[in-house]
């Protein structure tokens, strides 16, 4: 049990891997095993992680279950992982997605072993990245974790689907959007590599702890140029990298098409934890790295943000294919998780003012909530999708229409996870966004004015999207015959069924999560 | 005495070499087994030397000495440091991949595998000799046979001028190097050929800074530095995939590793004046390369500017003359000898099975050769520096060392890492996804054991490097550690 | 100083066992049927001549260099050492010759030879200009004969005539050098005339030169080298093969002494001038060798070329210089032994010098194939072979002496000369024969022939890898001229 306790986190980030190369051995041919040996290994973790939860001390400050190992001596990386409050969240939220996902994917009939493998690794790698608490370990598995992604997009994602490049070359949608996905981010880290490498040479340190105060210090000047320029150069650097992940927009574009082209266990982790890691890489790095350079960008993060759930929205209600709606909509949603972010920015380290620093950790709290928020319910649209795409194998939202009394559990689900997406009190999409809007109220009005003004139009697509598929005259071609629409299956609901709850929980009484994440979040900065 | 274990790995291939001609060609099974048998033991032999190796007591070690021809200095003189020891380590390695891979040629095998280990001798030799003399030795023993392998059992269309092609350039760059090696001869005027000595000659700047560029950029031509590498990737293209595998994940660290310890190591003084020419020419050669290398169409000329990328690296390592820059860039030897070494393993396994390397008309590999399609994506993740991945260990160092020098040189540099991503996923893509064409449907055989064996051995090296780098990092330093104090202790 | 002494005997043992043993063969000749004569003939001139050189070794070796018969000769090393390369390659030269077609079954051919070879080890130690110049003829006249010995092929008429022609009109402008020489000085013997040539004159120069044309033919030094090509190509093979070895060698040995002995006064010009002409005789051969469709001619080219390299080392004018050329001659004699060797193996069966002759050589005799490469990469200049080596000692010994720019040049060139030694061995391992059919165009070595290459095979290896004790025999030569 002590070396349990003493080693829990190296054993969450690393039993996936574990699991991994068992299948690795298993014959190709029992799909049956490796499904569930995946699905089971996958509850490992979160077992775990539940137990870390437990055993957390919310109260207690800096970093907890530390571990610390030799890694790269040669440049001064150690392995050091750690968890606080914010971590935690993100932790619990992977590991619960995962076998979730898992299990949505037993309808991958494609080498599923090559499949279940991938998947553990990409878990492995997002929990690095939240874990790390070396600036190089975070590089390294923020980067691992592109390549599970990248495949399972394009070895699983939908079949169907061209895209006409420049000079009329045809490729495949889902090589498309992979690679898309791939230079996307890749180009993104290139400028975090950069500036993670120029901190490195700075401080022969890259372990974060000792970083943030020494990052902090620095004065004079580096490369002959000041302080200033360079941090500011450096902070566009990380602000970037992050900004392509969350993503925000500008930088959104690759994201519709990763979501849609991705398989439907792809999409849920994508949208359900992968865009965190970008939100988790402003909250770990970028606030208490660059507390100035953020305060003095702040509006142009909130700007950014406002225009994320803005054109988010529109774009959410302008499609027609309901994974592209539901994609759009994780623009919108993310771009309350960078209005908080930016709000708390805005305000800075340190600001006297009792009452503003009181909105901002209203701000950032909602702004964890919401990520953890949206993960849930976007993790939950996408499944809901993918549970229809698979038996009709259109997304097009105007080949539905009122098939409710059809399916009416389906029907009743989709409901459930929209209104929670949607923000409808009483579910946790409304807690979050609340405290968000009501954090960044004082400090960034204007922008928050408008960014609620955003929020209708989450409602007009959502709602939109619910009555294409659900209301409206009945597609009469899914009522008869071989195109008959059968109900959603248990496996199914088994996957939903934790999400609502959840979805559930969070709406009704927040005051356990929050505790965890309030207090991380006075601590953070 | 101890066991003269460097002088036995030396003379192992070449004593393999001898035995194998003395097998009647006719007897196949045999040449293969003996070769397997060579290989196998050099391997062996390799990996002890490595793992002898005492970091911690660093220098030069595990030291033979024997007279050769004292009225000029000449001695055969072997030893490894740091730098040399994960080198020869990797041609164990490759040598023993190579020969695993080539199990299925069929025209005459008996020179083939002879000629190889002569190769490899040379290799070996140059790696492990302290003796200036040996080096250039060994050192052409290296590289002529590459001719008679590449012209003999290369691809039929450009063997001949490819094998030309290199064959010349390689040895007009190592008779430059030569002349300036005589020079520093005789200007220490120590009468010796004993690189130690040299090492402490203390020329005098004016002499270092006109004779380093003859040194160094004669061996950086074999490390394929611009506008020299021209000879690469057409070598590469045309080689078999063994020998492919010994040129691009061995041969070109020999340029690098002489250019070294030749160049930087005797003459610091000249490196450090035309240490910026030397940075400017690997950023040209990093950059430059990739994106040829994106352009491509032919498979095998991928990698082969990727190689020239990738050992761009090496010498932009070499020229911080940083701690750091050498470091990363001992171990980007290693790491782009044994990724490379993979890669031309794995398009030749495609190669031989699909008959062409055209990439437009390839397409859904991966079915029929599921391990090919992993080990290349590995090898894919480890040339774009995928953490992770022995790649980023390599890489990093260099990187941090270049910050320490050039911040701007860092930054342009690191467009190569995403042009390389792109082209390799193309890459992939293109020829392990997709659909198969339908010509080559129910025609693509699976690979055998020993291409197997190869390809995992190659990944685990490569992964096992990535996630613990202190397996050979430790040792790079020591030797790095040397190279510094010759520099001035910078 | 004149009188005779008994000892003085070892100083000339080689020259007194070639002179028996040519007598033997004469006199043995019409013993032997006509079916075994040439098996005979060349087993006891080869046995004979490395009877010869084994003795010598043991017995003859010089300890202090003297001058001996009335300062006819010079007992040291510098001549020995060259005597017993003589005997060698005669020696392998006779087992080339055995087999060749109305040559191996002629005693005279074997007596030419020998008095060939006597003639040269005179050459290697004359130290008096009257004996040079009959040692030098002594050395030419059997040559001219043995060129054109094939008597009704045109080729070989031609090769001789021509060798004749050029011979004795290169000759007599050296022996018009010798005569000014002797007409200013007074004097004959080479060791009492550097005393007449202490300071620089243009009279020295002139005299020089005239002698430098003499040897310049015997080394085919450019602009003498044109006779080369053809008195090769129609020459018997193994005949070609020992002209462009141990006769060239016996040039460089005079060249060596004349020089270094005579006018050490001027070293500044003649050195300057011979790093001119071994720079034109080294790219002026490599460059004209690439043109080559015959493998013989290719050769001469080389040959040529070969001259200029070894010409490095007597330029640098140095102890080290002297010895690197030494060495370079050592493993040439080697080396191109071999390569005329080899092309007169294939010679015989193929009928044929092109090189298309040498297509699929590899799969027809993959073991002659094999030494030829040897031979080939040494000529290149690759290691683990002689060559290589050889041209590193005398690009340091240029480099030693400041002269940079011949190393450079001698480098240059030698990359050129990679280049058409590499066609060859395309021709032979890479190109097949019209009908892929080599297995059914074996090409058979006799006895000699695989003895003889075996042994230079290893000795091009030996020399390349080991070779210490080779430097030292001609580093003890060189020491003799300082």
């Amino acid at each position: 049990m002590d070396f349990l306790g003493s080693h829990l986190l190296t054993l969450i980030l690393f039993f996936p891997v574990l699991a991994a190369l068992v299948i690795l051995f298993l014959p190709q041919e029992d799909v049956k095993v490796i499904r569930w040996t995946a699905l089971i290994a996958s509850l490992v973790p979160f077992g775990l992680s539940v137990w870390l939860w437990m055993r957390f001390d919310p109260s207690a400050s800096g970093f907890q279950f530390s571990e610390q190992y030799p890694w790269y001596e040669a440049i001064h990386s150690t392995f050091h992982v750690g968890v606080d409050g914010l971590s935690l969240t993100m932790v619990l939220l992977t590991t619960l997605l995962t076998p979730l996902a898992i299990l949505a994917s037993f309808s991958i009939q494609d080498k599923v072993k090559a499949y279940m493998m991938l998947f553990l690794f990409l878990e492995t790698g997002m929990l690095g990245v939240f874990l790390a608490l070396d600036l190089l370990i975070f590089f390294v598995f923020w980067e691992i974790g592109l390549v599970p992604m990248y495949f399972l997009i394009n070895q699983w994602g939908s079949e169907k689907g061209e895209r006409v490049l420049w000079g009329g070359i045809k490729m495949q949608a889902r090589n498309y959007a992979s690679l898309k996905f791939m230079i996307y981010t890749m180009a993104g880290s290139l400028g975090l590599l950069l500036a993670i490498q120029m901190l490195g040479v700075l401080f022969q340190t890259y372990d974060l702890p000792l970083l943030y105060q020494k990052w902090n210090a620095l004065e004079g000047s580096v490369f002959g140029l000041s302080v200033s320029t360079v941090k500011t150069v450096a902070f566009w650097a990380f602000v970037v990298a992050f900004a392509i992940k969350v993503p925000v927009w500008p930088f959104h574009t690759w994201l519709p098409d990763a979501h849609t082209e991705a398989p439907t266990a792809g999409s849920m982790i994508l949208a359900g934890v992968l865009l965190k890691l970008g939100a988790y890489g402003f909250l770990r790095l970028v606030l208490p790295l660059y507390p100035l350079e953020a305060q003095r960008f702040a509006g142009a993060l909130a700007f950014l943000a406002v225009m994320a759930i803005v054109f988010g929205a529109f774009a959410a209600y302008g499609q027609t294919d309901f994974k592209r709606l539901v994609a759009y909509s994780s623009v919108n949603h993310m771009g309350f998780v960078l209005l908080g972010i930016a709000a708390a920015a805005k305000v800075g380290m340190n600001n006297p003012d009792l009452a503003l620093n009181l909105s901002k950790n209203i701000a950032l709290n909602g702004a964890v909530l919401q990520m953890f928020n949206h993960g849930l319910s976007a993790a939950g649209m996408f499944f809901l999708v993918g549970v229809i795409y698979e038996r009709t194998h259109t997304r097009n939202l105007n080949d539905f229409g009122g098939l409710f009394p059809l399916v009416p559990v389906y029907g009743g689900i989709l409901l459930f996870t929209s209104m929670a997406s949607l923000g409808l009190p009483g579910l946790n999409g409304f807690v979050s966004e609340f405290l968000v809007v009501r954090g960044a109220w004082p400090i960034l009005t204007v922008y928050t004015a408008i960014a609620m003004l955003g929020l209708l139009f989450t409602g007009a697509y959502i709602l939109k999207g619910v009555k294409q598929v659900l209301h409206g005259p009945l597609n009469e071609h899914w009522a008869h015959g071989e195109h008959c629409l059968t109900e959603i299956n248990t496996r199914e609901i088994v996957v939903m069924a934790p999400l609502m709850a959840l979805i559930l929980v969070i709406g009704i009484w927040p005051a356990w999560i929050l505790d965890v994440i309030n207090k991380a979040v006075i601590m953070l900065f | 005495m101890q066991f003269p274990i460097l002088s036995v790995i030396v003379f192992t291939p070449m004593v393999a070499a001898l035995l194998i001609l003395l097998i009647n060609s006719e007897r196949k099974t045999e040449i293969r087994v003996t070769a397997l048998a060579a290989a196998t033991l050099a391997l062996l032999l390799s990996l002890w030397v490595y793992f002898t190796y005492d970091k911690v007591a660093a220098g030069y070690q595990l030291i033979e000495k024997y007279n050769w021809m004292p009225m000029l200095g000449i001695s055969l003189y072997f030893g490894v440091d740091g730098i040399s020891a994960p080198l020869v380590l990797l041609t164990g390695v490759v040598m023993f991949t190579g020969v695993l891979i080539s199990w299925g040629i069929e025209d005459r095998p008996r020179e083939f595998f002879a000629f190889l280990f002569i190769l490899a001798s040379g290799v070996f030799g140059v790696f492990v000799s302290l003796d200036l003399f040996m080096l250039f030795f060994f050192y052409e023993i290296a590289v002529f046979p590459m001719y008679l392998l590449i012209a003999i059992w290369g691809w039929i269309k450009t063997r001949e001028y490819a094998a030309m092609k290199l064959t010349l350039y390689l040895f007009i760059g190592s008779v430059v190097s030569l002349v300036g090696a005589l020079a520093m001869y005789w200007q220490s005027g120590l009468r010796t050929f004993d690189m130690l000595a040299l090492e402490q000659a203390a020329f005098s700047p004016a002499f270092q800074n006109l004779w380093f560029p003859f040194v160094f950029f004669g061996f950086a031509v074999l490390g394929g530095i611009f506008p020299f590498h021209n000879w690469s990737p057409d070598g590469h293209v045309a080689a078999p995939t063994a020998v492919s595998m010994f040129h691009a994940g061995v041969l070109m660290k020999l340029g690098a590793f002489a250019a070294l310890r030749v160049g930087i190591m005797l003459l610091p003084e000249g490196a450090k004046t035309w240490g910026g020419l030397i940075m400017a020419l690997a950023l040209v050669n990093i950059v430059y390369g990739a994106f040829i290398a994106m352009v491509q169409t032919d498979f095998k000329y991928i990698i082969g500017f990727s190689s020239v990328s990738h050992m761009g690296l090496v010498m932009m390592g070499f020229s911080t003359m940083t701690k750091l820059g050498l470091t990363g860039a001992g171990m980007q030897m290693f790491s782009h000898g044994v990724m490379t070494a993979l890669f031309f393993a794995a398009v030749g396994m495609v190669y031989d099975r699909a008959h062409t390397r055209d990439i437009p008309k390839l397409g859904g590999m991966a079915k029929p050769l599921p391990l090919v399609a992993v080990a290349f994506i590995i090898g894919g993740l480890v040339s774009m520096g995928m953490p992770g991945f022995s790649g980023f260990v390599a890489e990093f160092p260099i990187f941090m060392g270049i910050w320490q020098v050039k911040p701007l040189v860092a930054i342009i540099a690191a467009i190569s890492i995403v042009v390389t991503a792109a082209y390799i996923m193309l890459a992939v893509r293109r020829v392990f996804f997709g659909s198969m064409p339908a010509e080559f449907e129910g025609h693509i055989g699976t690979i055998t054991v020993y291409d197997k064996v190869a390809l995992v051995l190659l990944c685990v090296i490569m992964i096992g490097l990535g996630l613990f780098p202190s397996v050979m990092v430790p040792w790079v330093q020591t030797g790095v550690q040397h190279i510094l104090s010759l520099l001035g202790g910078a | 100083m004149t009188a005779f002494v008994p000892s003085n005997i070892f100083a000339i043992l080689p020259e007194i066992l070639l002179l028996t043993l040519a007598l033997l063969v004469l006199i043995l000749d019409p013993f032997w049927k006509e079916a075994s004569r040439h098996l005979n003939l060349g087993w006891l001139t080869a046995g004979g001549l490395l009877l010869t050189l084994a003795v010598s070794l043991v017995l003859a070796r010089p300890s202090a260099p003297a001058l001996v018969f009335g300062g006819m000769l010079r007992y040291d090393w510098l001549g020995f050492a060259f005597k017993m390369f003589f005997l060698f390659s005669a020696a392998i030269t006779s087992l080339f010759m055995m087999d060749v077609e109305r040559l191996g079954r002629r005693a005279e051919a074997y007596m030419l030879l020998l008095a060939a070879t006597l003639g040269m080890s005179l050459m290697a130690s004359a130290a008096d200009l009257v004996m040079l110049y009959l040692a030098i003829e002594t050395t030419s006249i059997p040559l001219y004969i043995l060129a054109g010995f094939l008597t009704g092929d045109e080729k070989s008429t031609e090769s001789g005539f021509k060798y004749l022609l050029f011979g004795a009109l290169t000759s007599t402008v050296m022996l018009y050098g010798f005569s000014l020489i002797y007409g200013f000085s007074g004097k004959t013997g080479l060791y009492e005339l550097a005393a007449s040539f202490p300071t620089f004159s243009l009279l020295a120069l002139g005299v020089l030169f005239m002698v430098l044309i003499g040897l310049a033919f015997k080394v085919s030094l450019f602009p003498f080298h044109f006779w080369a090509p053809d008195v090769y190509e129609g020459a018997p093979t193994p005949v070609a093969g020992f002209l462009s070895t141990a006769s060239k060698a016996a040039g460089f040995a005079v060249i060596l002494r004349l020089f270094m002995v005579v006018f050490p006064s001027i070293s500044t010009d003649w050195s300057l001038i011979l790093a001119i002409l071994a720079t034109l005789t080294m790219t002026v051969g490599n460059l004209i060798a690439l043109a080559q469709k015959n493998i013989k001619r290719m050769l001469a080219y080389s040959s040529i070329a070969h001259a200029g390299y070894a010409m490095i080392g007597v330029v640098a004018f140095s102890q080290l210089g002297a010895a690197s050329a030494v060495f370079y001659l050592i493993a040439y004699i080697l080396t191109n032994l071999a390569a005329f060797g080899i092309v007169a193996a294939v010679g015989r069966v193929t009928g044929s010098d092109d090189l298309k002759a040498y297509y699929g050589l590899s799969r027809r005799a993959p073991t002659l194939a094999l030494m030829m490469m040897v031979a080939f990469l040494s000529l290149a200049g690759m290691p683990p072979f002689g060559g290589f080596v050889a041209k590193v000692f005398v690009f340091a010994a240029a480099v030693e002496q400041g002269w940079v720019w011949l190393a450079v040049v001698g480098v240059l060139n030698s990359i050129i000369g990679l280049y058409y030694y590499m066609i060859v061995l395309k021709y032979v391992y890479l190109y097949r024969m019209e009908n892929e059919d080599e297995e059914k165009h074996p090409i058979p070595i006799s006895r000699p022939y695989a003895i003889a290459l075996t042994i230079l095979s290893i000795g091009i290896i030996l020399v390349g890898v080991l070779f210490g004790p080779w430097f030292g025999l001609a580093s003890s030569s060189a020491a003799n001229l300082f």
